[in-house]
């Protein structure tokens, strides 16, 4: 995962009406797409290549329980979303479709256009069991500590969401 | 205004918040903690014609796995009825053939909104812990359920397992002392609510609504606060259940028997004791709220605003065209007329309702002030079919009123209650309600 990745800055309270727009949403997911944060950044959808991260403000994904303002970001290859907060309904949703979502207190050290590598470290917790804790190293040379993600969530984001979590229990 | 609030009472050993009884009950323990992160057993799963049968079918075939309990299940559409356009046609088409494929029991079809008619037709009562496929699902709260909104993927993993993860919340405990004023709701109370505390405000805790003022609501002004715990970013609204409620239960479902009220009045509340942040509200000195463009959170007091003119005036939605909200706006319309240049928009939220606005004669006053009627649907609000058109200045009882989201960009629109959008139509500007209704 120690990989060069670019990131595209956004501010705080971007909502699922600005990731996955209402008049669209009649449309497949890889329609949809096309839209996503056109009221916001309207060359996102075009210029975003896979492997790009989103550094945003706080409470990223207010707004609805459509999964597809977290579908979107995944047809589009970002690799994380990196924020202080999240809704808590587009953090169960981005997991269950295999988004990363980095809760990082200090996020706003990171700057559009920025160039950062993600680490991840893996560690059994007696309270918690296994945890695993990414570390964002930005430009300046800081590392970034996330909030841990506990080992049943960590698993959606490796298998590529609850779909195929569901598949390997049901075989 | 913040602190912790611990009852002095040390009757009980482990005192429970109304939040942490309902999630160990469906966990199938004694007690939880806040923070643990436990399993439960859904006992009721709510879908629509969006985040229903279109995305859960596939999902489901390509699993090769089947419905855990049909009889848990409700489907409702209210999206995309009326269809508009070819697309929402399949869609709705889709949804009926898979709802007699499926052999669900419990549809509900362009009668209504999925919040309104779960409690119309007697789908809930306390003590239940229910999933929602929409973001409003916290509206069942009212009645003491734990219910929340998930999307499509986790609604997957609940129709084949009938369980779901839950971590603990803390609860932060709204406490409203005082009487509203005439002409002033809970609409305005929870503007207030997302204005001082932010559309995240509730980082995805439990909210319970607790106080005098808030024990004197009925129902669904009950519910309007569950409804737009969503807009404050909580995962759940509740209200401990009371006579109130009990009332409202009785009129939609037959099965509750003298002992289980006295049970569940008594179990389905917060122990004193138990852990909750609180928040004091005065429902005495609030003034109607209003929400400027393009946020809930940018909500002030109508009072603080200058001259703003509106060409639409829309009563609609889960959150602001319920009979309650219907019965709202007649008092501010009964005798009057909507301004020159204004539409006034209704979409009463069920049918069943609109049918006893009717009854009432609150249908006949709307229409005599100028109203045109739409179908009982989510229309607007959720911008999938109906939408406003680019030069639209809106003033609307509904819920969120983000830029884009109920038409172009360009379309501005300010939240409000029944009663100061009725007002407001009538003086085709701005208008504190409470002058119509001395």
């Amino acid at each position: 995962m120690n990989k060069p990745q670019r990131v595209w800055r956004l501010p705080k309270d971007v909502n699922t009406d600005n990731l996955a727009p209402g008049a669209y949403m009649k449309l497949p997911v890889a329609q949809i797409a096309k839209h996503t944060l056109e009221s916001v950044r309207p060359e996102f959808a075009s210029s975003v290549v896979k492997g790009d991260l989103i550094a945003a403000g706080a409470n990223f994904g207010i707004g609805s329980s459509r999964e597809q303002a977290a579908g979107v970001l995944l047809e589009l290859g970002v690799a994380a979303v990196i924020a202080p907060s999240f809704s808590g309904l587009f953090f169960r949703n981005a997991f269950n479709l295999g988004l990363l979502l980095l809760t990082c207190p200090k996020a706003e050290l990171i700057g559009e256009g920025d160039t950062v590598y993600l680490r991840r470290e893996t560690k059994n917790v007696l309270t918690q069991g296994k945890i695993h804790t990414f570390f964002i190293q930005t430009p300046a040379g800081e590392d970034l500590e996330c909030t841990p993600i506990p080992e049943f969530l960590m698993q959606m984001i490796d298998q590529g969401g609850l779909l195929n979590v569901l598949k390997s229990k049901l075989k | 205004m913040i602190n912790m609030q611990t009852h002095p009472s040390q009757t009980l050993a482990h005192p429970q918040t109304l939040a942490q009884k309902l999630i160990a009950k469906s966990a199938g323990l004694e007690r939880v903690g806040t923070d643990d992160i436990v399993t439960c057993k859904v006992d009721l799963a709510m879908f629509h014609d969006s985040s229903g049968p279109r995305r859960l079918k596939p999902m489901l075939e390509s699993l090769g796995a089947k419905i855990w309990d049909t009889s848990k299940v409700v489907l409702v559409l209210d999206h995309y009825v009326p269809a508009t356009d070819a697309q929402s046609t399949q869609i709705v088409q889709l949804t009926r053939q898979v709802a007699k494929e499926w052999r669900l029991p419990n549809v509900i079809d362009s009668e209504g909104i999925c919040h309104i008619v779960l409690p119309e037709r007697g789908h809930l009562k306390p003590g239940m812990l229910c999933v929602g496929g929409d973001s409003h699902s916290p509206t069942a709260g009212a009645f003491g359920t734990y219910t929340f909104g998930i999307g499509a993927t986790e609604m997957l993993g609940v129709v084949v397992t009938g369980e779901i993860w839950v971590k603990v919340p803390q609860t932060l405990r709204m406490n409203w002392s005082g009487t509203l004023q005439s002409g002033v709701c809970a609409k305005d109370m929870m503007l207030h609510m997302i204005a001082k505390m932010g559309m995240n405000g509730g980082a995805y805790q439990a909210v319970e609504f607790d106080g005098p003022a808030v024990q004197k609501l009925n129902m669904q002004e009950r519910m309007t606060l569950s409804n737009m715990s969503a807009e404050l970013g909580a995962q759940v609204g509740l209200i401990a259940p009371d006579q109130v409620t009990i009332d409202y239960l009785r009129n939609t479902r037959s099965d509750l028997t003298d002992e289980w009220v006295r049970e569940a009045l008594g179990h389905w509340r917060s122990d004193e004791g138990s852990q909750s942040q609180l928040f004091e509200f005065s429902a005495s000195t609030l003034s109607p709220q209003v929400a400027a463009p393009h946020s809930p959170e940018n909500s002030a007091p109508v009072e603080s605003y200058g001259r703003e003119r509106f060409n639409v005036a829309y009563l609609g939605a889960c959150t602001g065209a319920k009979l309650e909200d219907l019965r709202a706006a007649a008092q501010v319309l009964k005798g009057r007329k909507v301004a020159s240049g204004v539409k006034l928009l209704v979409a009463p939220a069920s049918a069943r309702e609109q049918r006893q606005a009717e009854e009432e004669g609150i249908m006949k006053c709307l229409i005599d002030a100028g109203a045109t009627t739409l179908a009982n649907s989510c229309g607007a609000c959720a911008g999938y079919g109906f939408n406003f058109s680019e030069l639209d200045r809106v003033i609307s009882s509904t819920a969120r009123n983000f830029k884009g989201r109920m038409g172009p960009s360009s379309v501005d629109v300010f939240l409000a209650s029944p009663y100061t959008v009725a007002a407001s139509a009538v003086r085709g500007e701005l208008c504190d309600p409470r002058e119509y209704l001395i």
